[in-house]
């Protein structure tokens, strides 16, 4: 049915056709909709016999759920940013341990400095915890990948998190096609547990394992992502059947089979680097779109396969390998190892800095001319950073950086004291 | 139950064993059939308090649940010497997660449980959750005093130790006063641990209000099943924190470990106390009052107040400190006030 709403509602009503169990979660922007949401159906007893358990922190709330998951419960959370960070160590955990827990990750910057807006440092920096990644382009697909993500997650005992732009998509009104519970019943069996706690038959779970399994231990987490490259498009492929639209697979490509040049790019931000092809196709250019949806594992195989016949690669993320370049683009590099093909990195839009139509033609027409360095930083305010390190340099008491640059720019000037020159 | 009738000599009296009593009265551990919930044959060190604190406490539990309990296991010596995989010591349904999260992971347990009850699946199984006083007054204290605060149905014990004895005898906050540690060297001006404010973790739990708390040690095998027993008969959160003496880290001998968690109890420095909902309900009385050095004596982690110079002061500090025990939960007269 077709419905105008709230991504996060969106994505939550979808959590609750699959039928979680036992949902947890710990508050923090942009992701608070989406929980607020689940926690409000949990209470009115639609969505019973779950149950919803509001925890004191995000470590608890994965391990909660790894709990929970162990128990044979269908198991549901929601995170971002500091909060994925805090829970760190229990995300390695329920992965190591084989739990199909389902996390959605509301994309959101990494402090210091604190900042709430939308970038991919959050869910990248998770990117090798053996968390299954896939990263929404529109709030349908995000709706829809939460369908897949139990029914995958639970197919491989592998956890999987969905990542949505914080904001842009989270807090964003449009249009959704909301299935019904009798679609979801068809596609999503009941979770079968391969592992579970029960008296009946009673297991050690996590136990000690040392050098002479390990390796063996952490090949077959490899080897059972790899399998959910075989699934999805299997996946896909049958929740069209059952939904009747395309949703989620592997990668996406758009206007891409002629191009020369093909900008390579995940989540919603591919929407309005379509917009830019339309207009740059219009105008003759040969360019291209590659949308990754699958992160984790990385299709290396159809990358590569996408990215076959272009000429130069222009990738542009919303994260940052600081002392590197890009985290997106070295995925990329690896699928591209054996072809003659340039690669620019282009950092872009951290921290929810906007990114803008016009900044893209121009950095697209200079890629074409093969006059971009290989890493860019989108919109960079060189003159303020400038202004930093020579600061720097010259004092050294020369006091916290952000607060030196929010001067220099001056939008808060206004509203601080302004120090003597 | 197997029952070995004996002719009666004595009566009211332990002290020749299970034997005297009448099967009811027997304890969970002097009973042919009983759990073995930690099988033999794990790599606990000699005379392990821990290893025999968790025997008696799961067994009780498992006793009272009729074997329908699920375990979880903080990281630390108990989770190490019984797991090295396959061989688990572990005869029910076990988990290790972390560190730090055992009383989340429990909460999730729990929550699954009461989801599969209301399917009509798996009833009446209870959760245990357990770990040492690291991964309890710690690094696990934020998800246990969540745990506690939510009143969610498990039953936490800690196996208090004293000190990070998993990664070679480091302090913890439930670490003594004066005591040695790898952290808190005998040396310098003021040998051993430092004077804190202590942390007294049974105290914190009863804050909560949480329907049961209880403190144990592994000298008084029935106080402590009963205990067990008892904790099984409420729902929501409970608490049994047990003193587990360690031969390694505190430098005793290992046939000496039920005399010294005796000796805690006896000398007041370790008061034994069970409370309901906040309010203390009964006392294990001292039943023959000790000075604390017949304690601090035998253990090496404490001998730089034994040396050339008795550290008098020391010792006279933590003396006081046991005499606050006695006074605080009226451990003389068995709480009466
Ligand atoms: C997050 C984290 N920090 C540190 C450790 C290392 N570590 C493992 S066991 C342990 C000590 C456990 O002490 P305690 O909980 O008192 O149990 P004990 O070994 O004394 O029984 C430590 C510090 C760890 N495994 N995880
Ligand atoms: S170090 Fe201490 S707690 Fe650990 S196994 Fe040895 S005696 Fe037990
Ligand atoms: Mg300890």
């Amino acid at each position: 049915m077709l419905k105008q709403m709230e991504g996060s509602r969106a994505v939550a009503e979808a959590v609750a056709l699959c039928r979680p169990e036992v949902i947890c979660a710990y508050p923090i922007s942009p992701q608070t909709h989406i929980v607020e949401a689940l926690g409000e159906l949990v209470k009115e007893g639609a969505l019973t016999p779950c149950e919803f358990i509001n925890v004191e922190s995000e470590f608890a709330a994965m391990s909660v759920a790894i709990g929970s998951s162990a128990t044979g419960a269908r198991t549901y959370t929601a995170t971002a940013s500091q909060g994925l960070l805090f829970m760190a160590e229990a995300v390695y955990n329920a992965s190591g341990l084989g739990l199909p827990i389902v996390m959605t990750v509301a994309n959101r910057a990494i402090g210091a400095p604190i900042n709430i807006w939308n970038d991919h440092s959050d869910a990248l920096s998770q990117r090798d915890s053996g968390w299954l990644q896939i990263f929404a382009e529109t709030n349908q697909e995000a709706l829809d990948l939460h369908i897949q993500a139990f029914r995958l997650a639970e197919e491989l005992s592998l956890p999987i998190m969905v990542c949505m732009d914080g904001f842009i998509l989270t807090h964003a009104y449009e249009r959704v096609d909301m299935p019904t519970q009798e679609q979801v019943d068809a596609y999503l069996p009941k979770y079968e547990p391969r592992q579970v706690l029960d008296p009946a038959d009673p297991v050690s779970i996590g136990a000690m394992v040392g050098p002479e399994a390990f390796m063996e231990v952490r090949y077959l987490a490899h080897a059972k992502q790899m399998e959910a490259l075989k699934l999805i498009p299997e996946y896909a492929a049958e929740f069209k059947a059952v939904f009747g639209r395309d949703s989620g697979g592997l990668v996406h490509t758009y206007k891409a089979d002629d191009a020369d040049t093909i900008v390579v790019a995940m989540g919603s931000v591919l929407g309005t680097i379509k917009d830019v092809v339309d207009e740059m196709r219009e105008a003759g250019h040969k360019i291209g779109v590659l949308g990754i949806t699958l992160f984790r594992p990385f299709p290396i195989a159809q990358v590569r396969e996408a990215l076959r016949h272009a000429k130069r690669v222009v990738v542009l993320e919303k994260s940052l390998a600081v002392g590197l370049g890009g985290i997106l683009s070295t995925n990329v590099g690896m699928a591209l190892a054996a072809q003659p093909v340039d690669v620019y990195t282009v950092v872009a839009g951290l921290g929810g800095r906007s990114i803008t139509m016009r900044s893209l033609h121009a950095l697209f027409r200079k890629a074409e001319k093969n006059d971009l360095d290989p890493l860019t930083f989108l919109d960079l305010n060189r003159g303020v950073v400038d202004k930093q390190l020579e600061r720097e340099r010259a004092t050294r008491r020369s006091g916290p950086a952000a607060e030196a640059i929010l001067r220099d720019i001056g939008v808060v000037a206004a509203n601080i004291a302004q120090e003597a020159p | 139950m197997s029952f070995q009738p004996v002719k009666f000599y004595q009566t009211g009296t332990f002290t020749v064993g299970n034997r005297l009593l009448p099967p009811e009265e027997r304890s969970v551990q002097s009973q042919e059939k009983r759990y073995n919930s930690i099988n033999s044959g794990h790599r606990a060190c000699q005379g392990c308090g821990e290893a025999l604190g968790a025997r008696y406490a799961i067994d009780a539990a498992m006793e009272a649940t009729n074997g329908r309990l699920i375990c979880a296991n903080a990281t630390g010596c108990l989770e190490v010497f019984s797991t090295p995989y396959p061989e688990t010591s572990w005869q029910l349904p076990w988990i290790h997660s972390l560190f730090g999260n055992t009383a989340a992971v429990a909460t999730g347990i729990a929550a699954a449980l009461k989801v599969k009850r209301r399917q009509g699946e798996r009833r009446n199984i209870r959760v245990v959750a357990q770990g040492g006083d690291g991964g309890t007054t710690d690094i696990g204290f934020g998800c246990l005093s969540g745990m506690f605060e939510r009143n969610d149905d498990v039953l936490y014990i800690c196996y208090d130790n004293q000190g990070y004895m998993n990664t070679g005898i480091q302090r913890s906050s439930a670490t003594p006063p004066a005591a040695r540690t790898a952290t808190t060297m005998a040396v310098g001006p003021e040998p051993g641990n430092v004077f804190g404010q202590g942390k007294f973790l049974p105290a914190i739990a009863m804050a909560h209000d949480i329907p049961y708390v209880a403190t144990a040690t592994v000298a008084d095998l029935r106080d402590l099943e009963a205990k067990v027993r008892r904790a099984m008969e409420f729902e929501g959160a409970r608490y049994i924190h047990i003193l587990v003496p360690c031969p390694l880290g505190w430098g005793t001998a290992s046939h000496e470990t039920i005399r010294i968690a005796r000796l805690a109890k006896e000398t007041g420095i370790f008061p034994v106390f069970e409370a309901e909902h906040g309010e203390v309900k009964s006392v294990v009385a001292i039943r023959r009052a000790l000075p604390v050095e017949e304690y601090l004596r035998p253990q090496k982690r404490y001998a730089h107040l034994f040396g050339k110079t008795p550290q008098v002061e020391v010792i006279a500090k933590l003396q006081a400190l046991a005499d606050r025990n006695i006074k605080k939960y009226g451990l003389l007269d068995g709480g009466a006030r």
